[in-house]
């Protein structure tokens, strides 16, 4: 059975009580449609996470210096700021 | 003539004529935008500005006697969950109702470079979350055959301005059906191609193992003009490729073609009325004297579990930057969790909400083996299967939803019946295979689509293989 709680917790969603009743209910009816693959026998079977066969593509370790211009813009969609920086709440 | 109507093929022909001008052109779609738009309600928002100025740029180019390709001056309208530079991009979310793209997308970029003329955004399911449309923050858009009904999703906004001649052709993701369902129910053409074909950078990101960029167009033929100026690797998207080494064969004679038909996907929960049109489609190939026979995906069944365990499983990861801080909707608040809380509330829908809770749900401890790592084990068995299948057909041949459009609000309260829309769809996301979704028929006067499906890498030999039903249906 789901602990809707800790879902809401880890999720950081900030449901309401009534919103968590709602959304047990509704999570519930998906996951008992899904219940279904417990009925296919996958022992030998290797996963699959890409399907194109990619593997270990990187790019060169190397920082990119951002235009001032860029800068602006990326500054400008943030909601609180301080001399260029972003500025958060306390955290300790 | 309204210019509106047009191909891109017929569009780009005029201009090049001189028939008629870009600036005329856009002006027609803006029109007919303005005319239609308040009761299909396909567009979030309009780049006026921005589609008049790029049309003058064309025109000019066109007096000066310079070469331009196929989609310069053609009025494109993009699904609002692709960065267009300095345009709004909300993604059909509260969440990100006033974010504005800090930069092209590089299919943006690709296009611009065309002389793509970029009308506006269009509406879409709440991160591309849905098969109706319905999900939007900003309200559900119509179908344009049916104002009753929905234009499926999540790429409705794109497929009905597009059905409804506000633009020439429109681009959409797919993630599990997303163009080619609302292709399908409003009678358009819509392909999803291999995945990694087109880069995604700039494309907002829901289930990243799954997303895919296509364009949704009125022709077959113009797919491939479309897929053409967009695809390619890109350095910025590290899961995007080129076709491998070994030469891509598109060619093919439509007597040697063998088509096939899974045999689970014609079972019921089909609507009768679809299944005859489909099967009548496919009979024309056989006319043409193609070889159709029954071929069996055995997990079948399986496909839409594994599907909804790790699709909002990416979801519930991806959905995580959306915390307030760095862009988008930021609620005040005493503490940082405060602000993280207050933000995800307000910002986020109800499907958003579920998907993440049950993703963050198969992925927690105790959880993962049991529901994550069995769903990629599945989802092993099904691109086998199709692999299976692959050896004695060329392509394979379905429906691409059960039913044709159904009414607003009808599914939206039944979480299981919405993701039942997608049954035919989800499966060829899972196995990274392109498909294409052409119109096939009517029921009443509701379009049907036909779904025609190739191997990883087959997206031109599918294209072709459209473009000869369209050219010999009547």
């Amino acid at each position: 059975m789901i602990n809707i709680n800790h879902i809401d917790k880890l999720a950081r969603l900030g449901l309401t009580e009534k919103e968590k009743r709602k959304f047990k209910k509704e999570l519930s009816a998906i996951l008992d449609f899904v219940e279904k693959l417990k009925q296919v026998k996958t022992d030998k079977v290797k996963l699959t996470a890409q399907v194109t066969g990619l593997e270990n593509v990187s790019r060169i370790d190397k920082g990119q210096a951002k235009s001032k211009q860029e800068r602006k813009k990326l500054l400008n969609l943030v909601p609180h700021t301080k001399d260029g920086y972003v500025k958060v709440k306390a955290i300790l | 003539m309204n210019l509106n109507k047009l191909t891109i093929k017929q569009a780009s022909h005029g201009l090049a004529k001189k028939e008629f001008s870009a600036v005329e052109l856009t002006e027609a779609t803006l029109n007919q935008i303005k005319k239609r738009d308040k009761d299909i309600y396909a567009y979030l928002t309009l780049t006026e500005e921005l589609a008049l100025s790029q049309a003058k740029r064309i025109d000019k180019k066109i007096a000066n006697k310079e070469k331009i390709g196929l989609l310069a001056g053609i009025p494109v309208a993009v699904k609002d969950i692709i960065l267009v530079e300095g345009v709004r991009c909300t993604a059909g979310s509260k969440i990100l109702e006033n974010y504005i793209a800090p930069y092209d997308a590089t299919i943006i970029k690709k296009l611009k470079q065309s002389g793509a003329i970029i009308v506006g955004k269009t509406n879409l399911d709440e991160f591309a979350m849905g098969s109706s449309t319905e999900n939007s923050a900003f309200g559900p858009t119509k179908n344009p055959y049916d104002l009753e009904r929905v234009p499926g999703g999540s790429s409705g906004g794109s497929a009905a301005a597009l059905a409804a001649d506000e633009c020439i052709y429109a681009l959409g993701s797919d993630t599990g059906g997303s163009i080619r369902q609302p292709a399908s129910f409003c009678g358009v053409v819509g392909l999803k191609p291999t995945y990694g074909a087109v880069s995604r950078y700039g494309l907002i990101a829901f289930a990243s193992s799954l997303d895919q960029i296509g364009p949704i167009t009125k022709t077959a033929e113009d797919a491939q003009i479309v897929f053409d100026a967009i695809k390619g690797k890109d350095e910025m998207d590290s899961t995007s490729l080129n076709p491998p080494d070994k030469i891509q064969n598109s060619k093919f004679k439509i007597q040697n073609l063998r088509i096939g038909l899974p045999e689970e996907y014609f079972v019921k929960g089909i609507d009768p009325a679809v299944e005859k049109i489909v099967k009548k489609a496919i009979s024309q190939y056989e006319k043409m004297g193609a070889k159709v026979m029954e071929v069996s995906l055995p997990h079948t069944e399986y496909a839409l579990s594994a599907y909804y365990i790790i699709q909002p499983a990416e979801a519930s990861a991806n959905l995580a930057r959306y915390d307030g801080i760095k862009y988008g909707l930021s609620e005040e608040a005493n503490d940082l969790l405060g602000v993280y809380l207050q933000t995800r509330q307000h910002g986020f829908g109800n499907e958003v909400r579920r998907r993440i809770m049950l993703g963050t749900y198969t992925l927690s401890a105790g959880y993962y083996e049991d529901y994550y790592i069995k769903a990629q084990k599945v989802r092993t068995l099904i691109k086998e299967d199709f692999n299976k299948a692959f050896e004695k057909v060329d392509v394979l041949m379905t429906p691409v939803s059960p039913t044709t459009a159904f009414k607003l609000g009808e599914k939206i309260d039944d979480s299981v019946a919405m993701y039942l829309s997608d049954i035919y769809t989800v499966s060829l996301n899972l196995a990274g295979l392109p498909s294409i979704s052409i119109p096939c028929g009517k029921v009443g006067k509701l379009p049907i689509g036909l779904q025609i499906i190739g191997q990883q890498f087959d997206d031109e030999k599918i294209i072709k293989i459209a473009q000869e039903y369209e050219d010999r249906s009547i």
